[in-house]
């Protein structure tokens, strides 16, 4: 959706990472939302993560809904396919896709309308099932681009920019996600980079269903006083359980901080997440008291923000179904078709 | 009409009035393929209601020695074992016919006719003395009524042990009391009725190396030839078979050395998700398909449009059954033809195939996939309940070992290396298809955006006139392509210079070919084209400029594929006259006949005069 051609080139002294690509090479096309929304700076700390984590970027493949949200696969990793999909259907189509390739990176884009009202649905079902994924929802609690309305995530009393008040209860995605079996759930604030970056690294590390709930006020129709998910209303309210440094496999761990206020937690691809808990007594490992904790929260209307829960030992769809470890898309006759003698013995059984 | 008992040897129509639940559908099941195994063809049908346990169920089986698969109407004789509808099973016997019953509890006489035969015989009786377990006395019962059938129609006995044997192989301690059930059944009609009747099967040796498979389970067994490795499907009545079949012949077929799947199959939460998931595989270069009927594909419409427009392959199979809505959900039709030719909003069109039978489900399941991936775009399989769900005689399956799957226009890393221009929608050979690249195929080379919205030649977002209407009319001349990529029609030309000709398709096949037969026998002579796919091959419209008039035979109430040949090949309406079956039973040759029958019969008595002067 955009007009204008991004120029290449780049300063030379740009840092480069261990693939020798610098960030430029996992930018994509020009935004073209709004001056300021918080979507483009959740865009430009999946490309900083990419980048910190030397991901091929053509080894990601980011598929999204329908949205201001879902637009944003084209502003980032420009050298990846991606799927602008149809409206709340994403995780269904990330699904299929990761069934036929479990080799690529997955990387699902959506909104609050996208996953909450239209696709509700389709939001559970892929947390159920446990696919390989990181999840983002670019949660601004407005439907941006017809304009204004309410989403499912709008907190009931909050008011619209035309001074409308929801009377409706709000859908909180983290908490659903956590009830609903998602191997990491975290939430974060597009503009809290600083938290955001580490926690999109770990989510892509986690080799399971990793739901990230990220508030990113829409600064055309959800940022006046009266909403909850305006940049000041959200840094008045942000409760962050912890703080977050991801440090790849093999590694030595270098942050250093007073006793008992770090938890490294070890993922199962061998990488390690170093959190500064501020939270006292919050355990990572505990689903349940997560989502305690939560609710604790929320009725004191605090938005509680960082990793929630991270599971040590995540299956994954793949594994539920013991799928061969070579991709399915790759397999040929050879490996498929039983060929003509199975069928003799299969007809031989029919008469 | 005849007086007297039907007397006929090798065609006839059995037909058993259960309760659903008894577990009466494997003795029936079993008695078909006994007289299979005599050599002599069956066709049998299951007629069941929406429900698992205690509504009336009807199996039928049109014992054929010709060989007309198609259901025949009428039967000849009646298994009444279902008191709920007795007297109306008993009103459905042809004059003639007979009425095998329970006669443990005496019935009134105004329970019978005159004009039947009726056999009683003391099933309850003879189950009590023998079995106390209620459950066993519920299955015996139906094994006895099958012993005392073997007696009465001639059939072979040791046939029936053999299928015992091969029905309970694993289970062997099932085998004797089976056996024993059976011979119960068979002792007692042959000590006090008169066997056999003058209706009776005689060995024969008609059935050569035909196999006996349900359409769903061909399919299924094509998904797994064809390469299809990814499964979506959510359960709807008659299609959940097509996926079970599928699970269970990938478990035997499709599992490696360390004892892992070369396939993946999900029941998702809806047909939204079945087919989003299959459309996610199918871009990400997998074969994949669906299983739905009618109220699936309604769901799946805007998803179509999207596979359509962002040109990405996968199959769908639609196991028909009668609408609209929910309609008669255990019922057949063929009522999807517009729903799925043209689905989705916007200008759509999709690619149909229609196997007649079982065996061309098959051969259709495994094309079916690389129609897909040649075209990159769905494929849809218009399956009905009659082929779907029941057995059906049919050729042996084949395969062609040196046959390589055609994937179609993939471009790779080394051609991307190369430097070969790559344009996700550009019309290289003018054939409308362009190339497609795999995700994670080139780091930095051949990566586009799929999406809904309106591109260029380049996958790049626009929403100009230009390359809006060039995109869209690259996609019809794919769809020109398609009609040479998909199975032709086929002819029979009747032996007689006739300005008459009949179009029909898919599981009217039988009944058709039975119908000529008849419609000859009135001195009617029709040339007949099978059509087998859509976009309709030029033949079809030449076949119909060869005829005055052309019969469109199909089962839906709004000739839906009459329709489609009017708009798509331009057809003067007039010219096709609509045959129409549409109450949820098979067509049959009788009805075929009786309303082709009508009109030739009227352009016959009404010739052009003239006028006296």
């Amino acid at each position: 959706m955009t007009y204008i051609a991004k120029p290449k080139f780049h300063h030379p002294g740009l840092p480069k990472n261990a693939l020798g690509y610098t960030h430029r090479d996992y930018e994509g096309t020009i935004s073209t939302l709004c001056a300021g929304c918080g979507h483009d700076s959740i865009t430009a700390a999946i490309i900083e993560a990419c980048f910190e984590l030397s991901i091929e970027p053509h080894r990601v493949a980011k598929i999204s809904g329908i949205g201001c949200s879902s637009k944003t696969p084209t502003y980032f990793l420009g050298n990846s396919h991606g799927f602008n999909s149809v409206h709340g259907r994403m995780p269904s189509v990330l699904t299929g896709a990761n069934l036929a390739n479990r080799d690529l990176i997955y990387l699902g884009v959506s909104g609050d309308g996208d996953s909450a009202s239209i696709g509700l649905g389709q939001f559970a079902h892929v947390l159920r099932r446990g696919v390989n994924m990181t999840y983002i929802v670019e949660n601004n609690g407005v439907y941006g681009l017809t304009k204004g309305q309410f989403s499912a995530t709008a907190d009931r009393g909050s008011k619209s920019k035309r001074g409308v008040v929801n009377t409706d209860n709000s859908i909180d995605l983290v908490a659903m996600a956590l009830q609903l079996g998602a191997t990491f759930v975290a939430r974060s604030f597009s503009g809290d980079k600083a938290q955001l970056v580490p926690i999109i690294k770990a989510a892509i590390e986690h080799d399971g269903a990793a739901f990230l709930d990220v508030i990113s006020p829409c600064v055309a129709f959800n940022n006046h006083a009266g909403s909850t998910k305006s940049f000041d209303y959200v840094r008045e309210h942000n409760e962050a359980v912890n703080r977050l440094d991801v440090i790849p496999a093999r590694a030595p761990i270098t942050v250093d901080y007073a006793e008992g206020s770090l938890q490294i937690v070890e993922q199962h691809d061998g990488s390690r997440l170093a959190l500064r808990k501020i939270g006292a007594d919050y355990d990572i490992h505990d689903r349940t008291a997560a989502l305690g904790f939560l609710q604790r929260h929320s009725a004191k209307g605090q938005i509680v923000t960082g990793v929630l829960f991270i599971d040590g030992e995540p299956v994954d769809l793949h594994a539920s179904l013991r799928t061969v470890d070579r991709p399915l898309n790759s397999l040929t006759e050879a490996d498929l078709c039983p060929g003509s003698a199975a069928l003799e013995t299969i007809n031989a059984s029919l008469r | 009409m005849p007086s007297g008992p039907i007397s006929r040897v090798n065609d006839f129509v059995v037909r058993f009035a259960n309760v659903n639940g008894s577990g009466s559908a494997s003795a029936n099941e079993m008695f078909a393929r006994a007289i299979m195994r005599m050599g002599v063809p069956v066709s049998p049908r299951n007629i069941f209601p929406s429900n698992i346990q205690g509504l009336p169920t009807w199996y039928e089986v049109r014992v054929t020695e010709d060989g007309h698969l198609g259901a025949r109407g009428g039967v000849d004789f009646m298994v009444a074992m279902n008191p709920q509808t007795f007297d109306k099973d008993v009103a459905a016997i042809e004059p003639g016919g007979y009425l095998l019953y329970d006669s443990t509890k005496p019935l009134p006489a105004s329970k019978f006719r005159d004009d039947i035969t009726v056999i009683g015989v003391p099933l309850t009786a003879i189950t009590n003395r023998e079995y106390s377990d209620p459950r066993q006395r519920q299955l015996f019962k139906n094994i006895i009524y099958l012993g005392a059938l073997s007696a009465l129609l001639d059939m072979d006995v040791p046939a029936i042990e053999k299928l015992i044997g091969e029905q309970y192989r694993g289970k062997d301690k099932l085998i004797g009391p089976n056996v024993h059930a059976l011979h119960l059944g068979r002792d007692w009609a042959l000590q006090n009725l008169k066997c056999p009747l003058p209706i009776r099967v005689q060995k024969a040796d008609k059935v050569g190396d035909r196999i006996f498979i349900e359409g769903n389970s061909a399919a299924a067994l094509g998904a797994v030839y064809g390469g299809a490795t990814v499964c979506a499907w959510y359960p709807i009545t008659p299609s959940s078979s097509l996926a079970d079949a599928f699970t269970r012949h990938c478990a035997k077929l499709r599992v490696d050395a360390d004892g892992k799947a070369k396939y993946a199959i999900i029941q998702a939460e809806d047909e939204l998700s079945s087919i989003g998931m299959v459309i996610g595989a199918g871009w990400n270069g997998a074969r994949a398909f669906t299983a739905t009927s009618g109220p699936g594909i309604s769901l799946m419409q805007e998803f179509l449009g999207l596979a359509y427009f962002a040109e990405i392959p996968g199959v769908v199979f639609n196991v028909q059954r009668a609408g609209p809505s929910t309609g008669m959900p255990t019922r057949t039709q063929q009522c999807d033809i517009i729903s799925c030719a043209y689905a989705s909003h916007g200008d759509t069109k999709h690619v149909l195939l229609f196997p007649e039978d079982p065996a061309e489900a098959f051969d259709f399941g495994a094309m079916s996939f690389d129609l897909a991936d040649r075209l990159q775009t769905p494929i849809f399989v218009m399956l009905d309940l009659d082929i779907g769900m029941n057995h059906r005689l049919c050729r042996p399956l084949a395969w062609d070992d040196s046959r390589a799957y055609d994937r179609g226009k993939v471009m790779t890393a080394a051609e991307l290396e190369a430097g070969k221009e790559f344009g996700r929608y550009l019309d290289v050979h003018g054939d409308g298809i362009p190339y497609r690249t795999y995700p994670g195929t080139h780091p930095t080379k051949g990566s586009f955006f799929t999406r809904g919205t309106s591109r260029d030649r380049y996958a790049k977002y626009t929403e100009e006139a230009g390359p809006y209407v060039d995109n869209m009319q690259r996609l019809l001349r794919k769809f020109e392509t398609a009609k040479d990529l998909v199975p032709r029609p086929l002819i029979a030309n009747s032996g007689k210079s006739t300005r008459y000709g009949v179009i029909y398709f898919g599981s009217t096949s039988p009944a058709m070919d039975e119908a000529i037969g008849m419609l000859e026998g009135r001195g009617h002579a029709l040339d007949r084209m099978r059509v087998r796919a859509f976009p309709f091959h030029s033949s079809v419209t030449s076949f119909i400029a060869d005829h005055d008039f052309v019969f469109v035979v199909e089962q839906n109430r709004d000739a839906q594929l009459r329709s489609l040949i009017v708009n798509e090949c331009g057809i003067d309406p007039v010219r096709l006259v609509p045959i129409l079956h549409y109450d949820g039973t098979p067509i049959t040759a009788r009805f075929i006949a009786g309303a082709i029958g009508e009109h030739l019969d009227k352009f016959k008595i009404a010739p052009k005069r003239k006028v006296a002067s």
